[in-house]
């Protein structure tokens, strides 16, 4: 019944601090536009998934906390501590004096074997509290060094310690330019290896977020809690409960396992992305009604012309015609390209939920071939709001979504490698030409397979 | 946290060591109103109770007892490090951190390396172990030194080789003071180039300064303190030049101290990142990790922003955007060199104070496209952001340029070695020291050479069409 979550590197611990923050928020908000009783089986389940219960009565975060560098964590900690609301556990943090320098081969092949053992111990001892373990949910950036290179080191090795435990990766995308200078090297390596060892890699583009913070949270200085803030909002319309089926008022006992049997039906495809609507300022949300025919055509929009939100998305996207040979298919690189999915998942809550239609995602034409949209497309639907919003809807999709940016990073990484910079830093570290080699190859692949879907 | 060491060599290093510590000690003071000895000043400092017999015993949490500077100070001559040790500072070094000697080096590199360097080689490697022993993460050595006289130059890389002999895994950041071109030293062309092989091969990361540029601030600055205009009123405790509020008092401000007092703050700007808090930390090992591509290319041209804030609160704040546009004029170098004309091959931006990463992502959108990067490194930025803002200061920019614009100055200091080498002048000073020998002065004027061509390939890239490489095929 529980999931871990691992926060890896400053990234990682920044944001997951802000996901159980909004996660207990939640439970404490009084707007659940649902009964009394039916609010408090809710609280019931979403503790019983990420919280630890404890005789103070402060319930303790199912995380652990991980970093090469004691400045965060010890922040972070403090932060939790003070919110009143939860804590993490006292013994649930593992650091070191020295980061990793923004180096994957550095956290991967130097911090990674030296505290394999210590770090696993620490994952060991919490798994050991609960009664059953689903899973773990790891989140890191790819473009730094120690959520990077440390996070695949541990991603393989949670893969071979717990063969029977899903294993998704919570991936930040690092903004296109600004943030770190290698982040491309970093990234293709962290990717590539993920591929291997995890069952899914829901990706949050940092560009993508931080336009949504300036442009439907109007938020003008825009700062890396805000940016933060969005992705917990988001992680938890996906992660809080969710009524196990239609009608029913039990809640699902595997919401991670549920996920990955609804979106990854293939190994070589498992890039999920997400996206929300609405998604608006506490200001501007006690002004607006939403409708479940508007949310959802928006979101259906969304979807097959792969908009990030939902401002300016593109209406003049229609899906293909079925029957055309897959070569009439435009090539992603054009804008107004249709964005292909493999399998979509729909998350519904708040009031009226059961009204809605979800109809626009059942045809076929917005999937591939090979799958038929009764085994592609899930739905869950929730009566209890989520995070003050009287009805919201995600959509969490294994689409063509990530193609663009995917094959940007492996470009740029490309570039910088065929001028060997840089180069030099890794194989410092036992990182050599011939596994930058084989990183590219992988995502290669990935990108031809998405491509030709 | 991990720990640094400053080396302070020459009489040079021991001046701009001594304004660093005192800016470092002010720092820290005026964040840490408690007096409790944590993590941040952890990273320079120790805290020993004296009380005690012998070394002293390091205090790892609780009150600040007393303060011990995590430096060793060396000097061929005396002068100086007894001025520190008779000032205001003396406190905070004791005996056990220092090696002088009375005879000078007499502007001389070979004397420095070769003559003391094995003289004190053992002496050097005790004091440095003792002051790593005191460290429970030792990441960073900071060597302080000049390039043009004999001590800071010959002993100076003499120790940087040191250094990587017996603790290969800590960094060595060299803050190196070139000479200009009216020095005084007649030998510097000689010093500098051979000093400039050693920071080629032993360096992690070198921060060339010269002084020529330090005095074109200062004195930019003074004229903006006493033009006397309405509304210019300077604020005294943020002036880049001046230690107000350090423990350091007016009177005993050297002439040198104004301009080491930027030096002293680069440094401090530097390691902020590391010691404090933030949104997007940045670690010394990542300074070495995004901004050198390829071993040897290892100068970094900085520029520090702003220069003063201004006194009256009712003057609009000068505007966020103009500390990163001054960022990047030539005016604010620390050396004589214009990064927006030549081309980056990598640019850092280290921001503290009250900035967000939407005013790091605005400047770098508007400044990019007036700035060359090179063809592989288009989008060559590693930023950083400290909450923690320098005294006198709501905000604060260091830009750290790995720039082909270091050129000219490599170029010129080979022209003024070729100028005196050609006639042989002088060259006898230091042939006549125990292992020089010509062979030397070749290998140290070829190594400059050849990475002057490294900048040169580099610099006719710029400007040309940027073609992608082929990307692998891949066949399903």
């Amino acid at each position: 019944m529980s999931v871990v979550t691992v926060q890896l590197g400053q990234c990682g611990n920044q944001i997951g601090y802000e996901v159980f923050d909004t996660i207990c928020r939640d439970l404490h908000n009084s707007q659940g536009f649902c009964c009394k009783r039916e609010n408090e089986v809710y609280q019931a389940s979403c503790k019983e998934h990420f919280f630890n219960e404890e005789r103070s009565g402060v319930p303790v975060a199912r995380a652990l906390l991980i970093d090469m560098e004691p400045k965060v964590i010890s922040q972070t900690l403090l932060k939790a501590a003070r919110s009143g609301r939860w804590k993490y556990g006292q013994h649930s943090h593992f650091c070191q004096k020295q980061g990793s320098g923004n180096n994957w081969a550095y956290g991967y092949s130097v911090h990674g074997p030296k505290h394999e053992e210590s770090i696993m111990n620490l994952i060991q001892k919490e798994v050991e509290k609960y009664d059953s373990l689903r899973g773990f949910s790891t989140i890191m950036s790819m473009a730094g060094g120690t959520g990077s290179g440390l996070g695949a080191f541990l991603t393989q090795n949670l893969r071979d310690a717990y063969p029977n435990s899903f294993i998704i990766n919570q991936i930040i995308w690092p903004y296109g330019t600004g943030e770190v200078i290698v982040q491309n090297y970093n990234s293709i390596l962290t990717l590539s290896h993920l591929y291997r060892s995890s069952d899914a890699l829901l990706v949050h583009e940092n560009d993508v977020v931080h336009k949504i913070c300036a442009k439907l949270m109007n938020i003008k200085q825009i700062s890396f809690r805000d940016v933060n803030q969005v992705i917990a909002h988001q992680l938890g319309s996906v992660f809080q409960p969710t009524y196990s089926s239609e009608g029913s008022c039990q809640y699902r006992r595997n919401p991670l396992g549920d996920l990955m049997a609804s979106l990854v039906p293939h190994p070589e495809f498992k890039m999920l992305g997400l996206r929300n609507i609405p998604q608006m300022s506490e200001n501007s949300l006690s002004y607006t009604t939403f409708a479940w025919t508007g949310l959802l055509k928006h979101l259906r929009q969304m979807l097959i012309s792969n908009a990030k939100m939902e401002e300016g998305i593109d209406w003049q996207v229609r899906p293909p015609l079925l029957g055309l040979p897959a070569l009439e298919k435009v090539p992603h690189n054009k804008e107004s390209h249709f964005n292909t999915s493999i399998a979509n998942l729909v998350i519904l809550r708040g009031k009226d939920v059961h009204s809605a239609d979800l109809g626009g995602f059942k045809d076929p034409a917005l999937y591939t071939s090979w799958l038929q949209p009764s085994d592609a497309f899930s739905e869950w639907r929730t009566h209890r709001a989520f995070n003050k919003y009287e009805k919201s809807a995600a959509l969490v999709s294994n689409s063509q979504f990530l193609l663009k940016p995917l094959d940007t990073v492996i470009g740029k990484a490309w570039n910088m490698f065929a001028s060997k910079a840089y180069v030099h830093q890794y194989t410092k570290f036992g990182i050599e030409e011939e596994d930058f080699l084989d990183s590219f190859t992988v995502l290669e692949q990935v990108v031809a397979s998405y491509c030709n879907l | 946290m991990a720990q640094s060491v400053v080396v302070q060599v020459g009489q040079c290093g021991n001046q701009i060591g001594r304004c660093f510590w005192d800016l470092a000690l002010r720092e820290h003071a005026a964040i840490n109103k408690k007096g409790i000895y944590d993590d941040s000043l952890k990273n320079f400092f120790r805290n020993v109770d004296t009380r005690r017999n012998g070394d002293g015993v390091d205090i790892s949490k609780g009150k600040i007892r007393s303060l011990k500077a995590r430096a060793v100070l060396i000097d061929m001559e005396e002068g100086v490090v007894n001025e520190i040790l008779q000032g205001p500072l003396k406190d905070i070094f004791d005996s056990k951190q220092l090696i002088t000697n009375v005879s000078g080096s007499g502007n001389n590199w070979s004397v420095g390396y070769k003559v003391f360097g094995s003289q004190y080689r053992d002496q050097i490697v005790e004091k440095l172990r003792q002051t790593a022993e005191h460290c429970d993460c030792l990441q960073c050595f900071f060597i302080i030194h000049s390039m043009g006289g004999g001590t800071g130059s010959g002993l100076g890389t003499f120790i940087l080789n040191v250094l990587e002999d017996e603790f290969p895994e800590v960094y060595r950041f060299v803050t190196s003071v070139f000479p200009s071109g009216e020095d005084d030293v007649i030998t510097s062309p000689y010093n500098s180039v051979l000093a400039m092989k050693e920071l080629n091969e032993h360096a992690d990361c070198v921060l060339p300064i010269e002084n020529e540029s330090l005095f074109d601030i200062v004195s930019r600055i003074n004229q903006m303190v006493t033009s006397g205009k309405p509304g210019t009123t300077v604020k005294p405790e943020s002036l880049i030049t001046l230690n107000e509020g350090g423990i350091k008092k007016k009177l005993q401000e050297k002439p040198f101290d104004t301009m080491n007092n930027i030096v002293g703050n680069l440094l401090l700007n530097l390691t902020s990142s590391a010691r404090f808090e933030g949104s997007l930390n940045m670690d010394l090992n990542e300074i070495t990790m995004n901004l050198v591509p390829f071993p040897q290319l290892h100068y970094l041209v900085s520029s520090l922003t702003p220069l003063y804030t201004l006194a009256d609160v009712n003057v609009p704040p000068r505007r966020l955007d103009q500390m990163f546009s001054d960022a990047f004029s030539k005016d604010h170098q620390l050396i004589q060199a214009d990064p927006k004309h030549s081309l980056y091959l990598a640019c850092a931006l280290l921001v503290r104070g009250n900035v967000q990463i939407s005013d790091l992502r605005r400047n770098i959108e508007r400044l990019k496209s007036a700035l060359h990067f090179v063809s592989w490194n288009q989008e060559g930025w590693k930023t950083s952001l400290c909450s923690v803002p320098p005294v006198g200061h709501s905000h604060s920019l260091l830009a750290l340029a790995n720039n082909t614009c270091i050129k000219p100055t490599f170029i010129e200091l080979k022209k003024r070695f070729t100028r005196l080498y050609k006639k042989k002048a002088h060259l006898h000073h230091y042939l006549q020291v125990d292992g020089m020998e010509e062979s030397c002065f070749t290998e140290a004027v070829s190594s400059l050479s050849s990475l002057i061509e490294s900048y040169n390939e580099l610099d006719v890239t710029k400007g040309l069409p940027i073609h992608d490489p082929l990307r692998l095929n891949i066949v399903i």
